[in-house]
């Protein structure tokens, strides 16, 4: 202790420089600092700002109204059936892929062995390929004479069902786009209970169900709540599965924002509708965590 | 020592019958053996301990007697009946693990009350066992509510104690509970465990490379190595009679001194010259080469006018206070060299300071024992 305050004591005028000048760590954090700054935070600002101009003009920061509120707001406006659908679907996405990503999360814990990272890897592959990408190859698959019409009827069959550009394959989309953001965080939820635990339930007399209620699911519940947010905000703002699968069927929120900014060429009333979203999805964000209390779920305190 | 006394031939005559059979039994991981050759009968109600070095397959047993693992061979029987392949959650016994496993997200009443709500007990009736049970393991009722994870190091190892005796099993099984506590918490709660064990009249089967635990719980200790069961026996047994050098090293220190018998039938000295008088093996074999065994406390300084079966002159060069007794360490001449032997006197009786470190050791044939060569 007392080694450590002597170094510490500034002694000659070099040493209190030194000391004056920004420390190691707020050196190393600048650029990232920078980067946020200018790819982040300026981009949000903007975004604020226009949501006040006056509609269908490029006066940011000089105008100040609350006209683009007020037409998104107007009973009139069928904006809001956008809204529902995106939020009905991640709400969809969510449940779906709890469900299919609990018993692979499950398995790469305790069933798979040695063979789990590779399995891992596989879940991960797809992320190496654009999105958009990956979902044109959906749509190759089950287009009229794709790859599934054109294997059933080669095969004999009277073709393939006609699934491309409905809701239902847009869910499909999501899902599968999804999968590995809601996977990870829940085998990382898994592998935090501790087997001993699992086996001391089992040895005082309980089975496989109510372990599973008592003691797994409630001890891997931080992983799989991280999972179910982190998905949701992904899936609500999600738009390329709506609008390559479901050949625009359904029109999602962001759809809307974006025809906002291009087509309609009414920058003011998008940014509006991102502000309204953004302040959605954050609301919720920070309600979900406030209600997470990690420390609590994982018994550190 | 040796002789049976008549108390302990009848117990040899009609054994109390055992709740837990174990007959050959084997495990093997991979071309890895375990676990070899046990043959252990345990008795109703009694305070069992295996201890053994770590890696000597302890664990594994427990682990089978639970029902978390199932022996390769030989047969588990428990009342009679064979409970290989019965999961332990359909078994009458219960296991205190070595990290405890509590339910972290668990008050303490719920960790108790664990096994309970398993059966099906309604909520009050729960809480009324729980709290009863917090009575025998010495909780204070106000920790009904508090959090697992926020009680002590002892406090949690008698949520454990009686969450496992709230599921009532007929055997109680402990890996090693105490080891990660301090030694004055890990003593106390030692007589403690002994107390419950007797006020509930369970069979308790514990598991630790302690010996010194093993001594102060146990109704009978059966020591292992490298898979096997080396001896089974009381504690004074264990230690007054061990079968081998395993197992009187493992027990406590030694002095080994190597004798050889001659045609004339004097026991001289292989290592250190001299003859000695030397008790009979205790296993009875006829031998020609063999060790005496001495405990460090069976040894003593003889002065000018004591006698003892058999005297080696040496010089202290070292003492170590264990506490209430001293540790000597004295040379003595070797054939190759010298050789160290050890002797522990109470305080009461220590050297003077003054004393010349020049030493006659002293001890009895009937203290020493023989074991094979």
């Amino acid at each position: 202790m007392a080694d450590i305050a002597l170094a510490h004591a500034p002694e000659t005028a070099a040493e209190l420089n030194r000391a004056r000048a920004l420390s190691a760590g707020a050196r190393c954090a600048l650029p990232v600092a920078i980067l946020l700054g200018i790819g982040f935070l300026a981009p949000l600002v903007a975004i604020l700002g226009y949501a006040f101009a006056t509609p269908r003009s490029f006066d940011v920061f000089r105008s100040f109204t609350l006209e683009n509120f007020a037409t998104l707001f107007d009973p009139s406006n069928t904006v809001w059936l956008s809204f529902l659908w995106s939020c009905g679907f991640a709400l969809a996405t969510v449940a779906i892929l709890a469900v299919v990503a609990y018993p692979i999360a499950y398995g790469l814990n305790v069933v798979f062995g040695r063979a789990a990272p590779l399995i891992s890897v596989l879940f991960v592959f797809p992320l190496f390929v654009s999105e958009n990408v990956r979902l044109y190859g959906w749509v190759l698959f089950y287009i009229k004479n794709g790859v599934l019409d054109g294997t059933l009827k080669w095969l004999g069959f009277s073709g393939g069902p006609e699934v491309l550009y409905t809701p239902g394959i847009t869910l499909f989309g999501m899902v599968y786009t999804y999968l590995p953001f809601m996977l990870f965080p829940m085998t990382l939820g898994l592998a935090l209970v501790p087997r001993d635990l699992v086996d001391a339930a089992r040895d005082l007399g309980a089975g496989r169900l109510f372990i599973w209620r008592e003691i797994e699911l409630p001890l891997a519940m931080p992983g799989i709540l991280i999972g179910m947010l982190l998905t949701f905000v992904l899936a609500i703002g999600a738009t390329a599965e709506a609008k390559i699968l479901g050949g625009q069927s359904i029109i999602v929120i962001s759809h809307d924002i974006e025809i906002a900014f291009t087509y309609s060429q009414n920058w003011p009333l998008g940014s509006a509708l991102a502000v309204i979203v953004t302040v959605f999805i954050s609301g919720l964000t920070l309600f979900a965590l406030s209600k997470l209390d990690l420390d609590r779920m994982l018994g550190r305190r | 020592m040796l002789q049976t006394s008549p108390t302990e031939t009848a117990l040899v005559e009609a054994p109390p019958k055992p709740i837990l059979q174990l007959v050959g039994v084997r495990k093997t991981f991979g071309g890895f053996t375990a676990v070899e050759g046990i043959d252990l009968d345990v008795r109703a109600g009694e305070f069992l301990t295996i201890v053994g070095p770590s890696g000597s397959g302890k664990t594994t047993l427990l682990r089978m007697l639970a029902g978390m693992d199932t022996p390769s061979e030989g047969n588990i029987t428990l009342h009679g009946e064979l409970i290989n392949d019965v999961p332990p959650n359909r078994r009458p016994t219960c296991l205190v693990f070595q990290s405890l496993a509590l339910f972290p997200h668990k008050s303490v009443g719920e960790n108790i009350a664990f096994p309970l709500k398993v059966k099906g007990v309604d909520a009050a009736a729960r809480k009324a066992r729980a709290l009863e049970l917090m009575r025998v393991v010495r909780l204070p009722e106000s920790y009904f509510d508090k959090n697992v994870m926020k009680c002590s190091g002892g406090e949690r190892q008698r949520v454990a104690l009686a969450r496992a005796f709230a599921y009532d099993p007929e055997v109680l099984f402990f890996d090693e509970p105490l080891s990660a506590l301090d030694y004055k918490l890990k003593k106390a709660l030692e007589k403690e465990l002994k107390d419950l064990h007797r006020e509930t009249g369970k069979t308790f089967i514990y598991i630790t490379h302690s010996l010194e635990e093993a001594m102060v719980m146990s109704d009978r200790i059966g020591v292992m190595r490298a898979g096997r069961l080396v001896q089974v026996g009381t504690p004074e047994e264990i230690y007054g009679a061990p079968v081998d050098r395993f197992v009187c090293e493992f027990v406590g220190e030694v002095n080994t001194i190597k004798v050889g018998r001659g045609t004339d039938g004097v026991w001289s000295g292989r290592d250190v010259p001299g003859t000695f008088q030397v008790a009979p093996p205790r296993n009875g074999v006829a031998t020609d080469e063999a060790f005496i065994v001495v405990r460090p406390e069976f040894m003593r300084f003889l002065g000018p006018g004591d006698t003892a079966d058999n005297r080696l002159e040496g010089t202290v060069y070292n003492e170590y206070s264990l506490g209430s007794r001293i540790q000597y360490q004295v040379r003595v001449d070797a054939k190759d060299g010298e050789k160290v032997m050890l002797v522990e006197l109470s305080r009461a009786r220590a050297l003077p300071p003054s004393a010349d470190s020049q030493v006659t050791l002293g001890w009895d044939a009937a203290d020493a024992f023989t074991l094979e060569g």
